[in-house]
């Protein structure tokens, strides 16, 4: 099999203003789950809405934060955290959450989205 | 208890052979010293760690053949011995009076007697004691505990006349009649009498007083159980007990005897202190070490209905020239006397009555050749000054039932790292039999710790180096009204799930207003932030206010309803309410409009916030109560509802003493009394169990919501966050009498900013649900999907079980 690497296409998902600062909301795109997430200085982030711990899709409801100097969410299950510009988590360096890129065009926020 | 002990010092010294006991009792070996904690916490609370022998229980030896090295027991086992051990304990004396085995009359020795006791004081009224020594008060207090018009019954003109003198016993008096005991001193009983069916009605002193009573406890002093020594030609001392030397070796050189049933110079020791100090020696010898007996400390210390007592070394001045300093307050309730050589350089022994808490430093002071200070007086003053156990001697024993002395305890703080008390008591064993020793051990614990210049930090997290405590401070002192406000004054980075919920919390606690207004809402956990509890699967859970447990069945039919309509599993909480599980997030505010429609509103189940306040149904209908712990359970649910706190906080009424409401497993416990409330605080259920101490008795409504409102508000100012009260209060600087100073003296004059505190939460209080339910703003959140609001969370999936749904498990079939 052969990888083919194909431009994302952005998938508009709500309004700029609906988004609490430092608060996720959740998006389905295609059937998967998205947690998205606006930073205290106003940048966005998108990661995989699974808990890989718990296997609850929950993560767009944890507190958002700051460990160091990256972006944070603790997911509201059982309190791993993860990094939300890597999607790597602390607790565990084997896990990673997806991470999608995400833009603002237009007071939208659109999220890349690959579809296969 | 001794055997046990015996046979734990064994292993530690290698002992190679094997080892076989042989029980009377049908249950492994328990702490008799704690017995009465059975009836609070049964006998998993009294259990000892397990030993390495073969233990046959149930199977009590009957004859002991020298010649042949041979015991035999009841169910005609044999087993032969090198060494024999004899720790055959004692049996409670009953005197010889008419009476005695009439149905009703119990002695205070094993589980086996407690369950009897129990049993039989359900439908008893009264209840008698004869003997008023330190068991007896043990019994009366527990006779009281079950609900029974309680008296005791001594021979001598004194309470405790083993361990206190004239002047404490009067002192000792007063409390316990205080307390509702009645006391008969000075005439011994000379009958018990009996209905005509064989029953006890009362008890006949010698003098003629006739005490009404339908149990009778007789807790007269113990004898020791020599019979099997006896039998088998071994020597006797007269007045009974197996006569051993100072090895604990008896007249044949093949066995021993230890603890209650020995004669060790001449003396029978019905104490645990020596008879682990006799396990220890007799464990020595068959090691081949040259161990002899110490000579017996009969120091005790306890607390009897409430009463500290204290007797230590040589507590009557028996020793030529000795000098009494006796320091006597009897409005305070206290009394203390020390006994000091002629000189007044040492101290040989004492009495303490009221207040015991320099019990553990002058007990170690009289154990050791430590010179007294100048004015020795100053060590049992009220105003004393603590600072004691730094001078005190390594040598100096500070647990006498373990005999760890001070050098031991510092060993193990700086060369084996022990930095808590658990470990602590883990590696000497200090403090772990009757537990009188454990604030010096912990003083000794943070003197060491703070010497060796261990901190442990109380930075709330990576981005506040302050504790919560004075975080808390910060806010309330300088009007702090925003998380951005404080991390950016006082903290770094953006705050996490550890500071954001702790500072919302703070903020709730004193500002009011709704825990989603604003910036505040991003702070809040997930439960706060949607105001239900996340369960396993992401769904969530719905907890209505149910006050008090009492609840209409309309309302019941409601709550019904909603679940069927909702498809939700349904469960009865231990805080007597209903919980519904398997919502959506898309489904709260549609089922909150069902529920708030019907008269119900937020239970907080979902936050670090008051509960619920449980209770029994009291004197309305229950033919025992005395009070309606219904009606004032509900007023206290209503009272602190909404209340916010570094935990959760739960309540608890209980009608009568009989305590169906559990009160003394909560945060805040109140139980009935003939004449008002009592009060108790700081209990916990869950991971670390702990009983409410009593804190005030005999309350009037207003006083004991006074003393609450107090309670809860310094518990918001000054615990860590997610600190239960139990551990709030364990880990207070001078415990629950602090916290009395504090509430009923108001020594920090903190009192009236605490009470105008708890009216501000009173007079804001509002339901969060419905403030949602108004609020188009707030209600924006609860959607499943941002861009397909309409969409249910496909993960969220539930199978059949019982007749109701619950969370698929991972390679389960969907339920369609």
């Amino acid at each position: 099999m052969t990888a083919v690497a194909i431009a994302p296409e952005w998938v508009p998902v709500c309004d700029y203003a609906d988004l609490t600062p430092e608060r996720g909301v959740a998006a389905l795109i295609d059937g998967d789950q998205i947690a998205l997430f606006r930073l205290a200085d106003g940048s966005l982030r998108a990661v995989g809405n699974r808990d890989p711990f718990s296997g609850a899709y929950v993560l767009a409801r944890g507190i958002v934060g700051s460990r160091g100097s990256s972006p944070t969410v603790a997911s509201p299950m059982l309190k791993h955290v993860f990094d939300l510009n890597s999607g790597r988590s602390f607790d565990d360096a084997t896990i990673r959450l997806p991470t999608y890129p995400v833009r603002v065009a237009d007071g939208r926020v659109q999220v890349g989205w690959s579809r296969a | 208890m001794v055997a046990h002990r015996l046979v734990s010092a064994l292993a530690e010294r290698g002992y190679p052979g094997p080892i076989t006991v042989l029980a009377e009792e049908d249950r492994p070996a328990y702490d008799r010293v704690n017995l009465t904690a059975w009836f609070d916490a049964g006998a998993d609370e009294l259990a000892l760690p397990p030993i390495a022998a073969d233990v046959h229980l149930d199977d009590p030896v009957v004859s002991i053949d020298r010649d042949n090295q041979v015991v035999r027991t009841i169910s005609g086992r044999t087993v032969s011995y090198d060494t024999l051990v004899l720790a055959t304990g004692s049996r409670p004396f009953v005197p010889p009076i008419d009476g005695r085995d009439a149905r009703g009359c119990f002695v205070y020795r094993t589980i086996d007697d407690l369950e009897a006791i129990q049993i039989w004081a359900a439908g008893a009224r009264a209840g008698v004691v004869i003997g008023g020594g330190l068991l007896g008060l043990e019994a009366a207090n527990a006779l009281q505990r079950l609900g029974l018009a309680t008296s005791v019954v001594e021979i001598a003109d004194r309470l405790m006349p083993l361990q206190v003198d004239d002047g404490g016993g009067q002192l000792l008096r007063r409390h316990v009649e205080g307390l509702g005991v009645r006391v008969h001193t000075g005439h011994p009983a000379a009958r018990v009498d009996t209905d005509p069916d064989g029953t006890v009605s009362g008890l006949t002193l010698a003098d003629g007083t006739r005490i009404e009573a339908d149990l009778v406890v007789f807790a007269a002093g113990v004898r020791p159980r020599d019979e099997l020594a006896r039998a088998c030609g071994l020597a006797v001392g007269e007045r009974g007990g197996i006569v051993v030397d100072d090895t604990g070796r008896t007249t044949d050189p093949n066995v021993y005897a230890i603890g209650e049933c020995a004669r060790i110079a001449d003396q029978v020791h019905a104490l645990i202190a020596p008879g682990y100090a006799m396990a220890e020696v007799v464990a020595d010898r068959l090691t081949g070490s040259p161990a002899v007996f110490p000579g017996a400390d009969t120091s005790t210390k306890l607390k009897l209905l409430g009463v500290d007592v204290a007797s230590f070394g040589d507590a009557f001045a028996r020793t030529p020239g000795a000098l009494d300093l006796v320091y006597a307050d009897p409005v305070a309730g206290v009394y203390g006397k020390l006994v000091v050589t002629d000189d007044a350089r040492r101290l040989l022994g004492g009495v303490l009555v009221g207040d015991a808490s320099a019990y553990p430093v002058l007990r170690a002071l009289a154990n050791s050749d430590e010179p007294l200070p100048e004015r020795p007086a100053e060590l049992i003053l009220p105003e004393r000054n603590d600072s004691a156990p730094r001078e005190l001697p390594d040598a100096a024993q500070v647990c006498s039932c373990q005999n760890v002395s001070k050098g031991l305890l510092c060993k193990a703080i700086c060369d084996d790292g022990c930095t808590t008390l658990p470990e602590l008591k883990a590696t000497t064993t200090a403090g772990t039999a009757c537990g009188s020793c454990l604030p010096l051990v912990k003083q000794i614990l943070t003197t060491e710790l703070t010497r060796a210049g261990v901190a442990v930090s109380r930075a709330l997290c990576e981005h506040f180096e302050q504790s919560r405590v004075e975080l808390f401070d910060i806010v309330r002192i300088r009007g702090i009204a925003t998380f951005s406000q404080l991390i950016a004054e006082h903290g770094r980075g953006r705050g996490c799930d550890i500071c954001k919920p702790a500072v919302a919390s703070m903020l709730a606690s004193l500002g009011g207003g709704h825990v989603l207004d604003g910036e505040r809402a991003a702070l809040q956990d997930t439960n706060d932030h949607v105001l239900a509890n996340l369960q396993r699967n992401g769904s969530y859970s719905v907890v209505p206010r149910v006050p008090g447990g009492e609840i209409t069945p309309q309302k019941l039919i409601v709550l019904g309803e909603v679940a069927q309509e909702f498809g939700l599993y349904t469960k009865i909480t231990g805080g007597q309410r209903i919980d519904l599980f398997g919502a959506r997030l898309e489904q709260l505010p549609a089922i909150w409009r069902r529920l708030v429609d019907a008269g119900f509103e937020s239970g907080h189940a979902y936050g670090k916030a008051l509960r619920t306040v449980k209770s029994c149904v009291g004197n309305t209908w229950c033919r025992f109560g005395v009070q309606d712990s219904v009606g004032l359970a509900i007023a206290l649910e209503l009272r602190y509802r909404g209340f916010r706190a570094p935990h959760k906080v739960k309540g608890g009424v209980s009608g009568c003493a009989r305590e169906c409401a559990e009160a003394q497993a909560k945060d805040f416990g109140v139980i009935a009394t003939e004449t008002g409330w009592n009060l108790y605080v700081g209990g916990n259920g869950g991971f670390k169990p702990r009983h409410a101490e009593l804190f005030a008795r005999d309350l009037d409504v207003d006083t004991l919501v006074r003393y609450l409102d107090r309670f809860l508000m310094f518990y918001v100012r000054t615990a860590d966050r997610l600190q239960r009260t139990a551990s709030w209060i364990e880990a207070m600087d001078g415990g629950i009498d602090y916290l009395r100073r504090v509430i009923v003296d108001d020594e920090l004059g903190l009192a009236a900013e605490l009470d105008a505190a708890m009216q501000r939460h009173v007079d804001g209080y509002s339901d969060e649900w419905r403030a949602v339910l108004d609020d188009p703003d707030k209600l924006r959140r609860y959607v499943s999907f941002v861009n397909a609001p309409d969409t249910p969370d496909p993960s969220i999936t539930f199978v059949d079980e019982r007749g109701q749904i619950r969370p698929t498990r991972a390679l389960e079939v969907v339920r369609g």
